[in-house]
Parts: C-alpha cells; structure tokens; sequence
C-alpha cells in the first residue's frame, strides 16, 4: 500500500518562498530570541553591578576583557544570532504582507496583543538602539566626557574609552555615570528599553507555542513567563539611566 | 409577538467584484424592512432579489446547508470573519444580532492564497490541495471494518474530535493578521495524528502539508491567537503547537527529501 501519493499542484501566488518551511522559520525564530532574551537577562545582570559601585561594575568588565578568544566567540556567536533572527524577521513580515496583498476595508484585531502587532516596528527601533547603543560604550564615538586636566585644573573633554580607574582598569562605571547624567542620552536609552519590554512581553511567551511547548497545564504559566521577563527587564533597564539622570546614583562620581 | 418585531433598516457596503481580475469596489446598498429574525444571508438574498428586479447584478456569496455544519459561507462582516456571533459561522447570523441603523461592511476573505473569484466568493481549492497532500488515510477498499475494533482511549478521542470538528471555512485565514492558514492545518494533521488509523501514516502526512500550505503561499503564524477568536468550531491553538512538535519530529524521522511526493510502495 503507498502512502502519501497525492500529486503536488504548482502553487499559483506570488508569495516568496522562505529559505525554509514557514514552521522551521519560526523554530530559528524562537530559538534566536530564546538566546537572545537569555543574552538580555546576563547583560542586565552585569549592569546592575553599577549600584555596587565602581569597583563590581569595573571588575566585572576587566574578567570579561579577560577572557580573550572566548569574549571573540561569543562576540560572534551573538552576532550570528541577531542576524539569523533579524533577516528572518524581515523575511516573515514580508511573507506574511504579501499573503494578503488586498486589506480589509474594516480592519479590526480580535484576541492579539497590542505588542504581538507591532514586533516588527519594535524589533527595528531595539536594532537601531543596538547600534547606537555599541557606538556610544564600545566604540565610544557618540559624544565626549568632562573630564577635569590635572595640569590646569579646568575641565577639559576626553573619549569615554580614555576614562579609567585608581586601579588603571578601564572605567566602565564612569562612563555609565557621566553617559547618564545627560538627559537626552537617557531619555532615549529608557525610550529603547519600554520597547525592548513590549518585543519581550510577546516574544517571550511566543517562542514556547512555535517550539511547540504548549500544555493546558503550563499555558498559563508561559503566558506568564513574556509578561514577566517584559517586566523584570523594563525595570531593571529602565532604572540604571533614570537613576542617574535623577542624581540617585554615582552623585560623587568625579573622573580621574 | 406576531406582529409586533419592529423592523429594521440597514446600510450595506458590499464588496463588489466582476471577475477574478477585476480590482472591485465597496458598493452601497439600502436593505429596507429587514426583520431581525432573517438571517444575514435572507437578508442578502431579500436585497438580491430588490436587484435582480432592477436588472442589476445581484451580490455573489456562497452558502450550502445554512446550517452552520458544511463550511461553505464566509462573509468578514463589520472586520470579523462570519460576524459578531461567537463560535457561529456567516449562515448562523441573525439580523437581530444588529441594531436599526447599522452599517454593515461585508467582504470576502482576504488572502493571495484564496482569490477572489466574485463579489464575496473566494477559490478555495488552496485548502483542497493541503488535503490531496496528505489530509488522509490510506487504506484498503474491502469490507467495513468494526467500528469497535480499534481501541481507542476516550480522551484520545475527544482530542481527536475537537480537532476533526474544523469544517475547513477558512476563518482562520481571513482573521489571521498574516493569512495564515495554520489551524486548518494544524486542525487536520492534528485530528488524524491522533487516531491509530492515521497513526501510520504521521510522518510524512505533516510534511506533505506543511509543504503544500507554504506553496499556496499562505502567511506564517506570529500566535496572536485571532485565528482561535474567530474559528466558528473553536479550534484552538493547542493544535497549532501540536503541528509544530509534529513537524520538528518529522523533520528529524523522515526518510524521504523534500519535494518528493511519490510513494515508496
């Protein structure tokens, strides 16, 4: 007896075809944003260290300069990540616009979330912040620090990445501070991270149902799990520039 | 109460369209003195015959049993695939579940993968095909076989029957921000994974339709769950995450390529 004979017609839209199945498309999905959600929770984690002081947030960046080859592959590997679910998400979305290339007259949204609409418009705001995000602490080219010149006594300005400490470690934690205490810096930095929640309130609870990790018992729980991780990482984001900006944080701070 | 139901007057904006490749319009219709106990398709067929006396064209829309078991009528009315009713396909819409007044839009689904044909008809077929690629059993002609002579838990069955309850409308698909055609999939490969009939056959079935849908050129499911609020048998979504376990078990077990349709006798 044969099995699964039927003849595969030609498909007559004119929908692109993904590289892969629409279903394996939102595994690599879900699978990039699990990793990519786990990179956001240990990147805030780190951060946090700033209400630890100079000395943990320093520290904390000196042992991961000092992982050497490991700091490039997991440069990568991240890297790698975002690019997977960022030219899959672009892909998707134009996919699934152009499986319905004529609206609704009366567009109206049933049961979906506020956020589930609007992946797309945030995910591309979280990568024009990524962006700016590493030209302002990595690559230290969006503005200057006051620094005070030992010679004259006057302020003078440097490039963050000059800054260091009393131990001569780069000074992470100074740049944090004096980054912050301009209001348009921080203004933007907690404009990025509410959209950031809003990407995670959906995504993370998302990834279980493309996965297929579905149960009456546990859906309430993973419905949990987005609203959670939104909340967890809005607020942990959210307080490190606010609190600066506010003078809450690193008031003494003065830079060597 | 004979007698005593108010009637009703109502604003249409019908979708209007010659043929396949006609770009279409929304057109304005006045249905007056409605009673609310017509149902929306009476209604319809009350102001196609206003038309037809007219000589004009009247609205084309499809129905079959009106009785809300074979799947044929869909109208996305007022933004909602088969109306305001909650687990009620286009045919179980009554006038009565509006007010006097109201303005009505009404549409044909909305998907590349359904085209429309006329006015509200859409083609179909896309879900035909997803069938004819592995939305059966196969089994030898001969004798029936005892109803009773598999055993099947109870629970199983149910499963089973919650899933085989979708009438294949393609509500899903019209509601779906993407026109995504996932829980009619997910609702057949569901229903038949869970039957040892169907059992056999597992692997390859949610490949060959999978592949299918995606060559109809259906949208991709981002779970916003509109299908689930606007399926008139209330498929849920349970089974969409059903389908994507089924497919990664296919994807790791089957010994065929992709693309090959044949059978291996």
């Amino acid at each position: 007896m044969s099995t699964m004979t039927a003849p595969r017609p030609a498909a007559r839209t004119n929908v692109a075809p993904l590289p892969v199945s629409t279903l394996a498309a939102k595994y690599w999905m879900a699978i990039t944003g699990l990793l990519l959600v786990a990179f956001v929770l240990v990147h805030m984690a780190g951060n946090l260290l700033v209400y630890r002081g100079q000395d943990a947030l320093n520290g904390y960046a000196k042992f991961l300069k000092g992982m050497g080859p490991m700091l490039w592959i997991a440069r990568g590997g991240l890297l790698l990540v975002f690019l997977v679910h960022i030219g899959l998400a672009f892909r998707l979305s134009r996919r699934n616009r152009q499986a319905r290339p004529i609206g609704y007259q009366v567009e109206r949204t049933l049961r979906a979330s506020l956020p589930s609409k609007y992946m797309l418009l945030t995910g591309l705001v979280i990568l024009a912040f990524v962006i700016f995000h590493l030209a302002h602490y990595t690559l230290g080219i969006v503005h200057q620090v006051p620094v005070k010149d030992p010679q004259t006594g006057g302020e003078v300005m440097r490039d963050m990445l000059s800054l260091h400490d009393q131990q001569g470690r780069h000074d992470v934690y100074g740049m944090v501070i004096l980054a912050f205490r301009q209001p348009v810096i921080s203004l933007s930095y907690i404009l990025a991270q509410l959209l950031l929640a809003l990407h995670l309130y959906h995504g993370a609870s998302s990834m279980f149902q493309s996965l297929g990790l579905n149960h009456s018992r546990y859906n309430a729980l993973i419905q949990k799990v987005g609203a959670a991780v939104a909340v967890i990482v809005g607020v942990g984001n959210v307080s490190m520039p606010l609190t600066i900006m506010l003078g809450l944080v690193g008031q003494g701070y003065q830079p060597l | 109460m004979a007698g005593a139901t108010k009637l009703m007057n109502l604003t249409l904006h019908v979708w209007r369209q010659k043929g396949p490749s006609d770009p279409g319009r929304m057109v304005e219709y006045k249905a007056t003195n409605v009673s609310p106990d017509m149902s929306l398709l009476e209604m319809l067929d009350v102001v196609n015959d206003e038309l037809t006396e007219k000589g004009e064209e009247p609205i084309a829309f499809e129905f079959d049993c009106r009785e809300g078991i074979c799947g044929t009528c869909g109208l996305v009315i007022n933004g909602r695939p088969h109306g305001p009713n909650k687990a009620a396909t286009t045919c179980q819409v009554y006038m009565r579940d509006f007010t006097d007044g109201d303005h009505l839009y009404i549409e044909p689904w909305r998907a590349a993968g359904f085209p429309v044909l006329k006015d509200c008809v859409v083609d179909r077929a896309a879900f035909d095909r997803i069938i004819q690629a592995g939305g059966f059993v196969s089994v030898n002609t001969g004798n029936a076989v005892d109803g009773n002579a598999i055993p099947i838990p109870k629970h199983q069955a149910n499963l089973a029957m919650d899933a085989a309850a979708c009438i294949g409308c393609g509500a899903c698909v019209a509601a779906c921000k993407n026109a995504s055609a996932m829980l009619f999939v997910a609702a057949k490969v569901s229903h038949l994974a869970l039957l040892p009939q169907g059992e056999v056959e597992r692997t390859e079935r949610v490949r060959q339709m999978v592949y299918q849908m995606d060559a109809e050129g259906f949208g991709a499911c981002t779970n916003q769950a509109e299908c689930e609020a606007a399926c008139p048998k209330e498929i849920s979504i349970d089974f969409i995450a059903k389908m994507n376990r089924e497919f990664m078990r296919s994807c790791t077990l089957s010994q065929k390529s992709r693309g090959d349709s044949g059978g291996t006798g």
